[in-house]
């Protein structure tokens, strides 16, 4: 009984505790020192932190991002090429490496970066609700996505979508198709394009959907499926780690443009530069020919672009100062441990690698392709 | 703020306000409202802030926008230029689907597992322990997964599949069966049809009274099913074969035509059936056993069967325990089938995943996603109430 009455008396204090709080006035009504306010007072910045959630556009990410000393960077995590966990349990690949370019950028340090593995359904809200600073996970940019996800920074790499189907089936062209059981993963723009792509022709095909892109390949592989679509690059990747890669053809056709590049989140305009500019710095600095071996020479250029861009001064005035709010040397520090675009691509992708890509439209503008840096001054 | 003991209702005399148990119930529980009220305050105004912020708007609008992408199976009309709203329809319909007859196999599952349990024969009731733990202790997910890969996936190819006759087949692209197709004489059929039910049913109810009055029941009970065949059999003739059976036939990539039941729905109904099963099982028994064994004892020294037994005074007693868990059962049936997401079928949570995705309206969709979920528990709740109710007025 005398139990019973205290945990009601218990609440009777914990409801006005609250209701003080909600007030937002609890001083006027209750002698000062009385523990009802003690523990008003506690309670309270806890509600104005929670309906604050968002420190970013008040402070900037960029200031958020130097205070943590960490980049968190949303990326794939299961593509091969793009951002895949190597046997060491390191994360390798393009994606991957501009992710550490620009924490090289920001930081100094192309290490301190926490990579966030995220689904294609995740990674919209990821960058949303402000968790991830980038997002750079092969996500192609579409104008939806640019006023509601996040702001599209220079495009990486320029991609298409294109159809694997295996090598029995005999298919050359998308007519070939018809009636056949397509996978495709949810949430892409492929998926969206695929309906799109063989409503236009009149093909009829069925499609089988999945969350995760794991599932997609080993569904496809394992002959739920006849074909499997995504962008090129991905498919030529996932094809790499099949059993039998050989029995696999991708289709000449392309369906779509696909643009991939770097997302920062909405509504931070300085942010938005910094990693807008840090692509552009890996696309200028091979324009200019700076890899990562010779960077540090570049100290002594006497090529005024070179010395803006490197942030150097012949005569020991003020470097160039670009406005981003990074240091002066910052394109050395994401040269010299990155490395250039070239590097990065050749890298993760080049001849070498099992993928093998040509540049083909991911070559700079100088030599055909559709890569170019504007005017770093 | 004014629900302080000071200031509330006048105390009698002798006792003190803060002791007096009247007022005491009544303010807790306008504390508790309060708290709960100002806890559900908090968190939508912080919401709303938040998505303010972010610049995203909270509307349901984009439900009459063209979806655009496609659902692999669908009870309705689907294609990609419906809208937002068929997806989510499409989506709803996929997980009923799968929940109503995942419900009705896991309770007989269930019902057989729950006796075998109890069986006397030492393999059955081993078998059946084993399976029932086994089936308990591990992931859903998990069994999923095997489920889909190891067995439906592993399923022959198309060019090897396996067929019974021309009329079934059975590959890794799912179970094909004829489909029954409506011809013109169907619905003078069903009408026909329909007056054989009532005739059977007649005669039921005549031999019942006639029974009780202590008459002879004349077989009228056999005597209006016979007629019930009788009539239908009539009736199919003379209406020259209200239905026809369309057989699946095999093109270049996959099997056209008939019913088709994919591999997706299937995994995900086979891996609801039996882990809800193995939990149904338990609950029987529990109700089985909670019979006291009077019961039976005074059921066997009346004479009645073992059949009999079981029948008419055991599951009467047992139902009105086995009915409150049950539906906690049924209802994480229907919830559990959102697991549908992992192995691609479009169930309404993949489909509302989807659409979160392609519109950039996450909170609105999981909103809606939500909603049609709980309405979907209460429902089933009030319907199992209902039964639970008429269960609970047999007892004595």
């Amino acid at each position: 009984m005398s139990r019973r009455v205290l945990s009601i008396i218990g609440l009777l204090v914990l409801a006005m505790v609250v209701t003080a709080c909600g007030d937002q006035a609890p001083a006027s009504e209750q002698p000062a020192g009385s523990p009802g306010e003690s523990a008003a007072e506690s309670v309270a910045p806890e509600e104005t932190a929670a309906a604050t959630p968002a420190p970013a556009p008040a402070e900037g990410r960029l200031a958020l991002v130097r205070e943590r000393d960490e980049l968190i960077c949303g990326v794939n995590g299961s593509l091969p090429g793009f951002s895949f966990l190597d046997e060491n349990g390191d994360m390798t690949g393009f994606d991957a490496d501009f992710c550490r370019a620009l924490a090289a950028a920001v930081l100094g340090d192309a290490e301190k970066v926490e990579f966030r593995a995220l689904s294609t359904d995740q990674r919209g809200p990821a960058l949303q609700t402000g968790e991830v600073d980038v997002l750079i996970r092969n996500t192609t940019w579409t104008v939806s996505r640019d006023t509601s996800w996040g702001l599209f920074a220079p495009t990486t790499f320029y991609d298409g979508q294109a159809i694997m189907v295996n090598a029995s089936v005999g298919a050359e062209t998308l007519a070939d198709l018809e009636g056949a059981t397509v996978c495709v993963q949810s949430g892409t723009t492929t998926e969206l394009n695929l309906a799109d792509a063989f409503r236009e022709i009149g093909v009829d095909i069925e499609t089988q959907v999945f969350a995760d892109l794991d599932p997609t390949y080993q569904a496809y592989e394992e002959g739920r499926c006849d074909a499997v679509t995504s962008d090129r690059s991905q498919l030529v990747a996932r094809r790499t780690v099949f059993a039998n890669p050989d029995d696999h053809v991708i289709l000449e056709e392309v369906l779509s443009k696909e643009p991939l590049g770097p997302v920062a989140p909405l509504g931070d305009d300085a942010w938005f530069n910094v990693v807008k500019w840090t692509v552009f710095a890996t696309i200028e600095a091979e324009e200019l020919g700076i890899t990562s071996e010779n960077v540090a020479d570049q100290a002594t250029s006497e090529n005024p672009v070179v010395q803006r861009f490197v942030g150097v001064t012949p005569d020991g005035a003020d470097p160039f100062d670009s406005g981003l709010g990074l240091e002066p040397d910052w394109v050395v520090d994401v040269i010299s441990q990155v490395g250039n675009y070239a590097e990065i691509y050749e890298r993760n992708l080049g001849p070498g690698t099992p993928f093998d890509l040509e540049r083909g439209l991911n070559a700079l503008w100088t030599d055909g392709g559709l890569l170019y840096a504007p005017p770093y001054r | 703020m004014t629900s302080g003991p000071p200031s509330s209702t006048p105390a009698r005399a002798s006792v003190p306000l803060w002791r007096d148990l009247r007022v005491l119930r009544i303010a807790g529980q306008v504390a508790v409202l309060l708290v709960v009220a100002i806890i559900v305050a908090v968190a939508a105004r912080n919401l709303l802030t938040a998505m303010d912020q972010r610049g995203l708007g909270f509307g349901f609008n984009f439900l009459n926008r063209t979806a655009g992408f496609e659902i692999a199976e669908s009870p309705i009309p689907y294609s990609p230029t419906s809208t937002y709203a068929g997806a989510f329809l499409t989506g709803l319909l996929n997980t009923l689907f799968v929940s109503v007859v995942g419900i009705v196999l896991a309770t007989l599952l269930g019902l057989v597992v729950g006796v075998a349990r109890l069986s006397s024969n030492w393999l059955v009731n081993k078998i059946a322990a084993g399976y029932v733990e086994l089936m308990r202790n591990t992931p859903l997910l998990v069994q999923l997964f095997i489920i889909y890969f190891a067995v439906f996936l592993q399923l022959p190819g198309i060019a090897e599949t396996l067929r019974v006759g021309d009329a079934v087949f059975l590959n890794q692209r799912g179970a094909f069966v004829p489909a029954p197709q409506a011809q013109p004489g169907f619905g003078t059929w069903l009408a026909i049809l329909a007056v054989g039910v009532l005739v059977a049913i007649g005669g039921r109810a005549l031999a019942r009274r006639r029974d009780a009055r202590g008459q002879s029941t004349l077989h009228l009970g056999t005597v209006g099913l016979v007629a019930f065949l009788a009539l239908a059999a009539i009736g199919w003739v003379a209406t020259g074969g209200p239905i026809e059976f369309e057989l699946p036939v095999q093109e270049r990539f996959n099997f056209v035509g008939g019913l088709r039941l994919s591999p997706e729905f299937t995994a995900l109904l086979t891996g609801l059936v039996i882990y809800t099963a193995a939990f149904i099982g338990e609950v029987v028994r529990g109700g089985i056993q909670a019979v006291r064994r009077g019961q039976l004892e005074a059921a066997r020294a009346l004479g009645l069967s073992e059949g009999q037994v079981l029948r008419l005074i055991v599951f009467p007693q047992a139902l009105r325990i086995i009915v409150p868990p049950m539906t906690s059962q049924y209802l994480n049936l229907a919830k559990n089938s959102s697991l549908a997401i992992a192995i691609g079928y479009p169930d309404l949570f993949k489909v509302g995943q989807t659409m979160a995705n392609q519109t950039g309206q996450p909170v609105p969709v999981m909103i809606l996603v939500m909603g049609t979920y709980l309405a979907i528990s209460l429902v089933t709740s009030l319907l199992m109430n209902l039964y639970n109710r008429r269960v609970q007025v047999l007892e004595r």
